[in-house]
């Protein structure tokens, strides 16, 4: 009887394990199968056709999520690796360590819409306009914490040999820190920042006061530039159904990047390698 | 540390590079405060969007005041704004993400981590944790066009017509509206759930189930009797962290909930969210004083968020370490 139970409650765990993957498999299923149709090469150069036309793409949204990105990888990654470097070599178990990386969790949970607000009131009020700039800005905070705290995890996994064998050499302690032991995590640090751009380039809601959204080609930092989530929104909630196809399509688009960088980022951290 | 910087030079029998010692030691120093001041960032930028939220929504606090959280009138036309409609929404959602994704995320993770053998447990994983990366504007999308036509078909609509004394279940079936938004919101903070409960339960000592099972206890008996229980807080933390997430959700509460401020005992009429109606109305609002009261909502959304993602933090970090 009471085996019994146990079988049971391990079918039941099976059952609701898979209950909760099916959703994933729907919209894997669902984008491919109303997005493919979509994907011509003209899709992926185009700029978007106004309503009524026939074809246009997603060139300048692509173009622009790669620049908004791009944008906040250079002003996030040097922060975030810089933060995760203090917190694991200068004060691993300091109390100034410890609450930066407790408030670092908080921030990660501070919704990206707020995000969207506040680098509104800093950057776009003052600029009198909505820019790529305060796109990359926004972006750029939500991926610091992620940054901090995969850097923050990887480096505490360097063996401490490492650190005392250039220590014991005579190299200052920064250039160790940044030659050997920065460089020993560095797979760890990537894989870190690899997730945390597939996590940003999939971001609506920060950009939607910010970037704003542009159905043109940009590539000021000044003006307001597209996105390819923002263009997923704005066509799905179109009552056109061309747009509708083609929000389909982005998003085939984004989902097929989006979970290949992560496929990716499993490979590069197998068990073994240093898990953030 | 000066010990291995500056050995005896007559033992070495080299002459003493004060010189360099300092020089390296002014490196370190340097490199040290610009590592400080990054890591100082963090906290920094939490105070300053409390500050800047506080101080844009300065028209709209001085206005209304505290009445601003209890007034049901949201019209912009008039200047009347309140938040109720706003914040029973978000309340209402979560609160359904959170029964339906609570249980289901919990037995995931007890799944996951004590029952699958690992060559299931590992691609499931993979998978449960794919779902979290899916980007939220997608799962909007699929809401609207996949979800909602599913759910009034098969859930909807038998429920109207079966159980339409139950105010909660009463009136005219829509499709976009609070069971809509709940679903999704349920679907996307499953994984948060199931992650952190997984590695808390990972986090009690293999030593507590050994010696249960030594005793001839089954599997599921050390679960309920014995990691349950020891996982209890760390468990809670999942679940408010998953909460947090449901909270603060954007892009596919916004295009399922059916945008509409007002407030209906009904699940299945459509209703507003504190973060839809900020990404709605935000480029629209045509004077100081709206703007203004959006950006309350925000600051709103950032202390409850703070307070929740605060509060399972640390019954999480107890659990984990």
């Amino acid at each position: 009887m009471r085996a019994l139970v146990d079988r049971l409650m391990t079918a039941v765990g099976a059952a609701v394990t898979l209950l909760g993957i099916l959703p994933l498999l729907s919209i894997v299923a669902y984008t491919v199968a109303r997005g493919a149709s979509a994907l011509t090469p003209s899709f992926f150069v185009a700029t978007p056709a106004p309503v009524g036309a026939a074809g246009g793409g997603i060139g300048n949204a692509l173009a622009g999520t790669a620049f908004v990105v791009g944008l906040a990888l250079i002003l996030g990654v040097p922060a975030g690796v810089l933060a995760g470097l203090y917190l694991a070599e200068h004060a691993p178990s300091g109390p100034v360590a410890e609450a930066v990386r407790f408030v670092s969790d908080v921030l990660a949970g501070v919704p990206t819409i707020v995000v969207g607000v506040f680098v509104y009131t800093l950057l776009v009020v003052p600029l009198h306009t909505f820019s790529a700039l305060s796109g990359g800005v926004a972006l750029a905070l939500i991926l610091l914490p992620t940054v901090t705290r995969t850097t923050d995890a990887v480096l505490r996994l360097v063996p401490p040999d490492l650190r005392d064998a250039g220590l014991a050499l005579g190299v200052p302690e920064w250039r160790v820190t940044l030659d050997i032991t920065l460089r020993a995590a560095l797979p760890g640090v990537l894989t870190g920042v690899l997730l945390g751009m597939a996590r940003i380039a999939g971001e609506t809601a920060p950009l939607l006061f910010t970037a704003f959204g542009n159905p043109y080609w940009s590539v000021s930092l000044l003006r307001p530039i597209a996105a390819v989530p923002l263009l997923i929104y704005e066509y799905a909630i179109s009552p056109y159904p061309a747009w509708i196809a083609q929000a389909w399509g982005a998003a085939l688009v984004l989902v097929t990047c989006v979970l290949a960088a992560h496929l990716l980022a499993r490979l590069l951290l197998r068990p073994g390698r240093a898990q953030p | 540390m000066l010990a291995t910087d500056a050995p005896p030079s007559s033992f070495l029998r080299v002459p003493a590079r004060a010189g360099a010692g300092r020089m390296r030691s002014r490196g370190d120093r340097v490199f040290r405060l610009l590592t400080l001041a990054a890591a100082l960032v963090l906290p920094a930028l939490v105070a300053a969007i409390g500050v800047q939220l506080w101080e844009a929504s300065r028209l709209a606090r001085e206005r209304f005041g505290v009445g601003f959280l209890w007034h049901e009138t949201w019209n912009p036309v008039a200047s009347q704004f309140g938040a109720l409609p706003f914040l029973y929404g978000t309340v209402v959602s979560s609160a359904i993400a959170l029964a339906l994704a609570g249980p289901a995320g919990v037995v995931v993770a007890i799944y996951l981590a004590e029952m699958a053998p690992s060559w299931i447990s590992r691609p499931l994983g993979t998978l449960v944790e794919l779902l979290a990366a899916v980007p939220s504007v997608v799962y909007g999308l699929w809401g609207v066009f996949v979800l909602i036509p599913w759910l009034r078909a098969w859930v909807e609509v038998p429920v109207s017509l079966h159980l339409s004394r139950v105010p909660l279940l009463a009136g005219p079936v829509y499709g976009p509206g609070l069971l809509a938004a709940g679903v999704v919101l349920a679907i996307m903070i499953l994984p948060t759930v199931a992650a952190i409960s997984r590695e808390v339960l990972l986090a009690i000592p293999g030593s507590q189930r050994d010696a249960a099972l030594a005793l001839g206890v089954t599997r599921w008996e050390v679960i309920r009797h014995i990691l349950l229980p020891a996982a209890r807080r760390g468990i809670a933390g999942a679940l408010g962290l998953g909460i947090g997430r449901a909270l603060g959700e954007t892009m596919a509460a916004t295009m399922v909930i059916g945008n509409t401020a007002r407030i209906s005992a009904s699940l299945l009429a459509p209703g507003y969210s504190l973060p839809s109606v900020i990404a709605n109305e935000f480029t629209e609002a045509s004077t100081p004083l709206y703007l203004s009261a959006l950006v309350e909502l925000g600051l709103l959304l950032f202390g409850v968020t703070l307070a929740v993602n605060v509060l399972a933090r640390m019954l999480v970090r107890g659990a984990v370490r």
